[in-house]
């Protein structure tokens, strides 16, 4: 396999693939790709390095997982060559780290692409509207390197309906779109995608701000034929739509499986979806009220049976605007329901007790915290299996009613013993139930514990909440993320370095005592890829201490902290491929003084690392320290052992066990230029060294 | 005071009191943010029971002698709750609710700023009371005359003409309006607004 020039699709081995494709139009296969094997006839001047990378090519068609696709990548030039032209889904965790450019050169064959933008504290309204993230340059980029695309997912990026147009004539396969926690697009450009994109199969809209260009949207869809549209989610939506459309639409998509409604749709027009669509198996229900204007009548639709007849229905969620009397119609699906998302629904302990009781099989459950410690022990009661739980705040101040605390955390801990992730929001909380949820719920990934009130500590000993946070990662072996809040001194830090082996992301507000804090995170967690604080007292000596681990991060985030300009510049002239931001306040930059007694007060510093230096779409509140450097890429020390008798190799980028006793450990070095690879064969291992 | 209790009684003497202040503001608001300044009296929101603050006064009509508990001043971004679950959720009022009107709180001597969102107060003494909570301090009592007397600590603002004036000077519409950013002032420099304004 000579490297690929012409820009043929790529190649598809897996039979799945095959027999999916047959019913699609898709640009086909020529004699020249290969289907089974190798065919080394094909080529015109086959060598011994083409036999093994067609092997190669064969074998890594497999891999799925990207972390194992990266490391394989790392091995030599071959394989990275052969992984380039067999990955299909290219996910960029940050939109800034690599150029579209640069990564569309590398891969030329990409199907599906996935790209994030802003860090998540932006959400919270802590960073400037215009900060950037914008889709524009990648969709220019994929439409010229992809024209096959079929797949998009943004997450926190800033897509206008140029961009979405773009998108519609750039790919005529287009099939799904998936736009979670975007904005700078309105229904305008929802429009062009519904009408241009004949073979979508899924256009989800997730939490994303969606502008009212008074612009029918729904309508645009092609009005006769069969639609091969699985999956339309536009819960996030605030305008109305127009539901005669939508309802001809769904009559004629009888593969939809998914459907969330905005809370535009009244109950009744759900009903009259609900009969026409019985195969769903998401449901996400609008308003579940009357419309306005409409009383209860003698005639009300059967609710009950409608969903009664949706025999597949697992998630539901939606109820944006409850109208409680209803709440009885769900209870036929509830025995089936995997997901039950009421976070919008204000109900009581009572209501929700009678929906709970059915919930058997529930595995994830989003809930508002109206629900009060009641709800929560009917739901712990219940929902053996449940494995993800968020209780959201009605009521999101520091000093509103609490009217969910300890008491349901334990209760929860005690009757969910497979819990995996957990967001609580409280007013309350005690050492004592977080440190019974880390002895009785093992397999938690994701702790998320959010006391609204800042500082505050353990409300019955007044201690700081230290220890139960420190038991958490102490005792939950598998914890990747985590959420601290509550009063939490420089020993809670000291318990996530020490044993936070894991944790991937780490979410800090209000806490810590000194520079030691994050010193021992920074210093402790060798997975870290996500750190964001704010309102902590951590210094540039902290800041410091990370410099041997910032090439391994996603980013940094720290908002309000006591850093200094100094301290940030000093980062970025030890590591040239970090860009460091650094942004202010716009309307003080504007005034262009500086305050006398805070001098080069800055908000926010957000770094990552970048193949790219500091990005030429920074507007004018953000300042990169960063050094631009020339040459390829930045690397780490990797380490690979191939053991002919273990059964799967394992690639890793860190640290590397070996299975016969022997313990060996790398841990990332600074960076050093990409040499050729050293390949060395002794007696017992193949050793794999790169640099 | 004398002056409530006349307007109370239907003599309206207020309209016809001298004061220093500017034509269309509304006055009762100020009359009544300032008595309340000078009673530690706050006007309470109508479901200060369900809010739960703490030591909240059973009884309304002792709410003259009790100080109501602090609102705590609401932190941008905190809690981490995405705006959309804030709005959706919040029984939909009259009047549109407007963006916030964020500035920026600085204090001498403290090492790094906080915001604000002064849409969040009804008045000068909740305002006050969070600043307090915030910073850790004590704010003086106000007077016209003097300024914040009993503290070493003056609440001072910018406003659109780039002038530094005394928290609590103007109405308070006025002051949301054209209030740039807030500066806790210490010492002499506090005390030199207080006088002669």
């Amino acid at each position: 396999m000579s490297k690929d020039d012409d820009r043929s699709p790529p190649l598809d081995l897996r039979g799945a693939d095959i027999a999916e494709s047959s019913s699609k139009t898709r640009n086909c296969v020529t004699g020249s790709g290969h289907v089974t094997g190798m065919n080394p006839m094909e080529f015109q001047a086959p060598y011994p390095d083409q036999v093994l990378e067609n092997v190669l090519e064969n074998v890594l068609q497999f891999l799925t997982s990207r972390r194992d696709r990266n490391a394989a990548s790392l091995v030599c030039k071959s394989w990275c060559r052969v992984e380039a032209l067999t990955r299909s889904e290219l996910f960029i965790g940050n939109c800034y780290s690599v150029s579209p450019k640069r990564a569309t050169a590398r891969f030329s064959r990409v199907r599906a692409v996935a790209i994030k933008g802003r860090p998540r504290f932006a959400d919270f309204n802590l960073m400037p509207p215009e900060w950037g993230a914008h889709f524009k340059p990648w969709v220019a980029a994929l439409g010229s390197a992809y024209p096959w695309l079929e797949k998009v997912y943004l997450k926190r990026m800033s897509v206008t309906d140029e961009d979405l147009k773009h998108l519609a004539e750039y790919f005529p396969s287009f099939k799904e779109l998936v736009l979670v926690c975007c904005d700078g697009f309105g229904t305008r450009g929802l429009a062009v995608i519904a009408k241009k994109c004949r073979q979508l199969r899924v256009l989800d809209l997730i939490e994303s701000e969606v502008a009212d260009s008074d612009m029918d949207w729904i309508g645009e869809f092609p009005e006769s034929g069969i639609t091969c549209l699985e999956s339309l989610i536009f819960d996030c939506v605030e305008s109305p739509i127009n539901f005669e459309a939508l309802e001809r639409l769904v009559v004629r998509s009888p593969s939809l499986k998914k459907l969330r409604l905005n809370r535009f749709v009244s109950i009744g027009q759900l009903y009259r979806l609900m009969v026409r669509a019985p195969q769903l198996t998401h449901l996400g229900t609008g308003s579940f009220s009357l419309a306005e204007g409409v009383a209860h009548g003698d005639q009300e639709p059967d609710y009950e049976s409608a969903f009664a007849a949706c025999k597949s229905l697992v998630c539901l969620s939606g109820f944006r605007e409850i109208a409680t009397d209803y709440l009885s119609a769900i209870y036929a699906v509830c025995a089936n329901l995997t997901s039950l998302n009421l976070s919008y629904a204000n109900i009581n302990a009572e209501q929700l007790k009678t929906v709970i009781f059915h919930c058997h099989k529930l595995q994830t459950f989003w809930v508002l915290d109206t629900i009060c410690d009641e709800g929560l022990q009917a739901a712990a009661a219940t929902c053996k299996d449940l494995r993800e739980l968020r209780v959201f705040p009605i009521d999101a101040r520091e000093d509103s009613e609490g009217p969910v605390s300890e008491v349901g955390l334990q209760a929860i801990s005690e009757g969910c013993r497979k819990l995996q992730s957990i967001l609580y929001f409280c007013q309350h909380m005690t050492n004592a139930a977080v440190i019974a949820m880390s002895n009785n719920c093992p397999d938690l990934e994701v702790f998320r514990l959010c006391i609204m009130g800042r500082h505050r500590p353990d409300h019955l000993t007044g201690q700081p909440m230290d220890e139960g946070f420190g038991a958490i990662v102490k005792n939950c072996k598998k914890l990747t993320r985590l959420a601290v809040s509550g009063l939490l001194t420089d020993q809670a830090f000291s318990y996530i370095g020490r044993y936070g082996k894991l944790v991937r992301t780490l979410s800090v507000a209000f806490a810590g005592n000194s520079d030691r804090g994050l010193k021992y995170v920074l210093e402790g967690c060798p997975r870290l890829q996500k750190l964001e604080i704010r309102d902590s007292p951590f210094g540039d000596e902290a800041l410091r201490s990370g410099l041997h681990h910032y090439y391994n991060m996603r980013f940094l985030w720290m908002s309000s902290c006591s850093l200094s300009p100094q301290g940030c510049r000093e980062i970025a002239r030890a590591l040239p491929r970090l860009v460091v931001e650094v942004i202010k306040d716009e309307a003080e930059v504007n005034r262009g003084e500086c305050e006398e007694h805070i001098d080069d007060a800055f908000d926010i510093l957000y770094m990552y690392r970048s193949l790219e230096g500091p990005r030429d779409d920074a507007p004018h509140f953000v300042q990169e320290h960063s050094k631009q450097k020339q040459g390829i890429g930045l690397s780490n020390i990797v380490l690979l052992i191939i053991y002919p008798s273990m059964k799967r190799w394992r690639f890793g980028l860190e640290e590397l066990e070996v299975q016969n006793g022997e313990f060996t450990k790398f841990s990332s070095m600074p960076p050093v230029e990409k040499q050729e690879l050293a390949f060395t064969r002794e007696k017992k291992k193949n050793l794999v060294c790169l640099f | 005071m004398e002056s409530k209790v006349a307007y109370e009684n239907g003599l309206n003497l207020k309209a016809t009191e001298l004061r220093l202040g500017l034509p269309g503001t509304d006055i009762e608001s100020e009359e009544q943010a300032l008595s309340s300044a000078r009673n530690n009296k706050r006007p309470l929101p109508d479901n200060s029971k369900e809010c739960g603050l703490k030591g909240s006064s059973d009884d309304a009509q002792h709410s003259d002698h009790e100080t109501a508990p602090p609102a705590k001043a609401q932190i941008v971004g905190w809690p981490p709750i995405r705006s959309y679950r804030k709005n959706n959720l919040q029984p939909k009022k009259g009047e549109a609710e407007a963006s916030g009107i964020y500035v920026k709180v600085s204090m001498d001597g403290a090492p790094y700023l906080r915001k604000i969102d002064l849409r969040v107060y009804k008045g000068y003494p909740e305002l006050l009371k969070a600043l307090e909570n915030m910073f850790k301090f004590t704010i003086g009592e106000y007077s016209e005359r003097e300024g914040y007397k009993g503290s070493e600590f003056a609440p001072t603002y910018e406003d659109k003409d780039g002038d530094w004036m005394l928290v609590g000077d103007v109405p308070w519409d006025m002051f949301m309006s054209s209030c740039k950013r807030l500066r806790i002032m210490k010492g002499l420099e506090a005390r030199g607004l207080g006088c002669g304004v």
